[in-house]
């Protein structure tokens, strides 16, 4: 087990100008947005003493390049902007990042323009970045931050999210990660490990060597544990992993399997089924004093548990009409209600973090779809359809959702894949997430830097 | 003239060579379904001889076929005269639901082995079950004749 740091950023604000709201732009996100935001990302000049010398310790030729091409790949992969290609930019950097000629970058259709500062100070990495609308001639936004030269890209990560916050008006989702399952290997054998990456696909790492096989890791509010169900000496158990120390333990040491892990919204507990002579059941662990409560009790399957943000709700999925559906019940178990009513069968809910929609997986007529229901079942909305998916997982803001989708074989069982895919709420802006190895059961971090 | 036939001849005579290995080599399916459970022998295994090790379910059930109950009475007879022998059932699913609901669903399907075997009379001592959810397929196909022989209940010698 690899020990992998955080490194926290001391970011502070350098100069905020009151921001006032007379006609600046605004991103609405509530809809498909067909027509992203032109903007520019101008690259964050550096002087030469300060490239030299992070050339030398990042090995990058020029790192204030880099950062500003994370915020552009960031920027358009949220679907919502569009950032402008650099070979038009008239203005240099450096000049651009004083005082913007707004008629350059009004020629060039651009909408907001992103400028900043790249230094090494004292061993550290500071960066500034301003906001400016173009139209407007203004500056929307300005801010510093100093770190670790190795946090570059947490750098381009944070500007993407206070970029994408000032614009749109909502909480970014770029300083992030995913832990998930690598797969690979023939679909009869699959090599199973559980991989953690930045929400780029940056810095992947595996933090299981795939002698078990593994699944369904999730993260806790605080994204430092992971609760996870491993197959270690073939007793399918729920375990608890500290993503910092490498830890890892044993919480659903039942006589059976216990699988469907979720953390509770305080962290404080573990959600999970316990499967015993045929019938499966919800359960909840408190993690502080390992006290045990059942909370469904039914000889039908109730499993994928999933928590409101409140604490308040459990959704889940259950067989007990005959077919997986969901329902929503109290915390504590009692007053269950089924939710799901349209055709087909339903599972793995999860509630999003505004607590206001429920994400799940559709089985009908040989098609999988991933789709958002309100927490009463109603306005059921599909956003994808498949050969195979499921397993959505909520960005931070709840404004996206990753899941992953399997392909079908030829008729000579060939050409089995599993990947990770995204998609908006809104159902436009499908893209596959690059992972090294195939990839399934992706869990999204909380914001980090927050 | 004569050269194209002798080499239309030959062309035939390499045709029929490359079919019959063709057959040859490549198993004959016999695998077929009863509605849409596995009644094939394709991919079964045998305890000893004439005791198969598996059995197959319906989609999304775990009630034993009067097929799948033979099988098991066989196997319990097996047991029976091998009294030192533990066995594991592993459950299976097919690829056509969640991951999480499939865990549950293989364990169902192999309780419902193991019940079927503690009626003959084998103490559930020797028996331990493990699911494997959608995690194990014998048949890497996408096709309703894999799946169902996916939908499985395989009994494994522990010793």
């Amino acid at each position: 087990m690899k020990r992998i740091k955080f490194f926290f950023i001391s970011y502070f604000i350098i100069i905020l100008f009151p921001i006032k709201s007379y006609g600046l732009i605004e991103v609405d996100i509530t809809r498909g947005n067909l027509n992203p935001l032109p903007l520019a990302v101008s690259p964050l000049s550096i002087d030469e003493k300060s490239k030299k010398s992070f050339e030398k310790i990042l090995n990058k030729q020029n790192i204030g390049d880099e950062i500003s091409l994370i915020v552009e790949n960031n920027l358009r992969t949220s679907g919502l902007f569009n950032p402008l290609n650099k070979d038009a930019f008239l203005q240099a950097p450096d000049i651009a990042n004083l005082k913007p000629r707004f008629e350059d970058w009004n020629l060039i259709k651009a909408q907001a323009l992103i400028t900043g500062k790249v230094n090494f100070i004292d061993e550290k990495l500071r960066v500034e970045f301003r906001l400016w609308d173009v139209l407007a001639g203004k500056e929307m936004m300005a801010l510093a931050f100093t770190t670790v030269p190795n946090n570059w890209r947490r750098v381009g990560h944070i500007i993407s999210d206070k970029v994408y916050e000032r614009l749109t008006g909502e909480k970014g989702y770029f300083d992030t990660r995913i832990i998930y399952v690598s797969e690979e290997g023939p679909k009869t054998k699959r090599i199973k490990k559980l991989a953690i990456m930045d929400q780029d696909g940056a810095n992947n790492k595996f933090l299981t060597l795939g002698n078990e096989l593994v699944l369904t890791p999730r993260f806790n509010p605080t994204s430092q544990m992971v609760t996870y169900l491993s197959y270690f000496r073939n007793l399918p158990r729920v375990y608890l992993l500290d993503i910092e120390t490498g830890m890892q333990e044993v919480v659903g040491d039942f006589p059976g399997m216990t699988f469907a892990p979720r953390f509770s919204p305080d962290g404080k507990k573990i959600i999970m089924s316990f499967a015993k002579d045929g019938n499966s059941e919800i359960y909840t662990m408190d993690l502080e004093n390992r006290i045990v409560e059942k909370i469904t009790n039914h000889p039908s399957i109730d499993t994928s548990p999933s928590y409101s943000p409140d604490g308040k709700y459990i959704s889940f999925n259950s067989d007990r009409s005959g077919y997986q559906q969901i329902y929503v019940m109290n915390s504590d178990g009692s007053n269950v209600k089924r939710i799901s009513f349209g055709s087909g069968i339903y599972g793995t809910p999860v509630w999003s973090p505004r607590g206001d929609l429920i994400a799940f997986t559709k089985l009908h007529k040989g098609k999988f779809y991933i789709g958002v229901m309100r927490t009463d079942g109603k306005g059921e909305r599909l956003l994808t359809e498949n050969f195979y998916q499921e397993a959505p997982s909520w960005s931070p803001n709840g404004r996206v959702l990753i899941f992953y989708r399997e392909t079908k074989t030829d008729a000579a069982g060939k050409g089995f894949s599993a990947k990770l895919w995204s998609i908006d709420l809104t159902g436009y802006n499908e893209r596959m997430v690059r992972t090294p190895t195939d990839g399934s059961d992706p869990s999204w971090s909380s914001l980090l830097s927050n | 003239m004569k050269l194209n036939i002798i080499l239309k001849n030959v062309f035939l005579v390499v045709l029929a060579c490359f079919v019959l290995s063709a057959c040859a080599t490549k198993k004959v399916t016999t695998g077929q379904m009863q509605g849409d459970v596995y009644t094939g022998t394709d991919t079964v295994e045998y305890l000893a001889s004439g005791v198969p090790d598996r059995v197959f379910f319906a989609t999304n059930e775990s009630v034993l076929t009067t097929a799948s109950r033979e099988t098991l009475r066989k196997q319990a007879a097996w047991l029976r005269k091998n009294s030192d022998v533990t066995i594991v059932l592993e459950g299976h699913a097919d690829e056509r639901g969640t991951r999480e609901y499939n865990l549950a669903l293989g364990e169902r399907r192999a309780n419902a082995a193991k019940d079927y075997l503690m009626t003959y009379g084998i103490s559930s001592d020797r028996i331990s079950v493990l699911s494997y959810g959608k995690e194990r397929p014998v048949d890497s196909g996408s096709n309703p004749l894999a799946w169902s022989k996916n939908r499985r209940s395989v009994t494994v010698k522990a010793n």
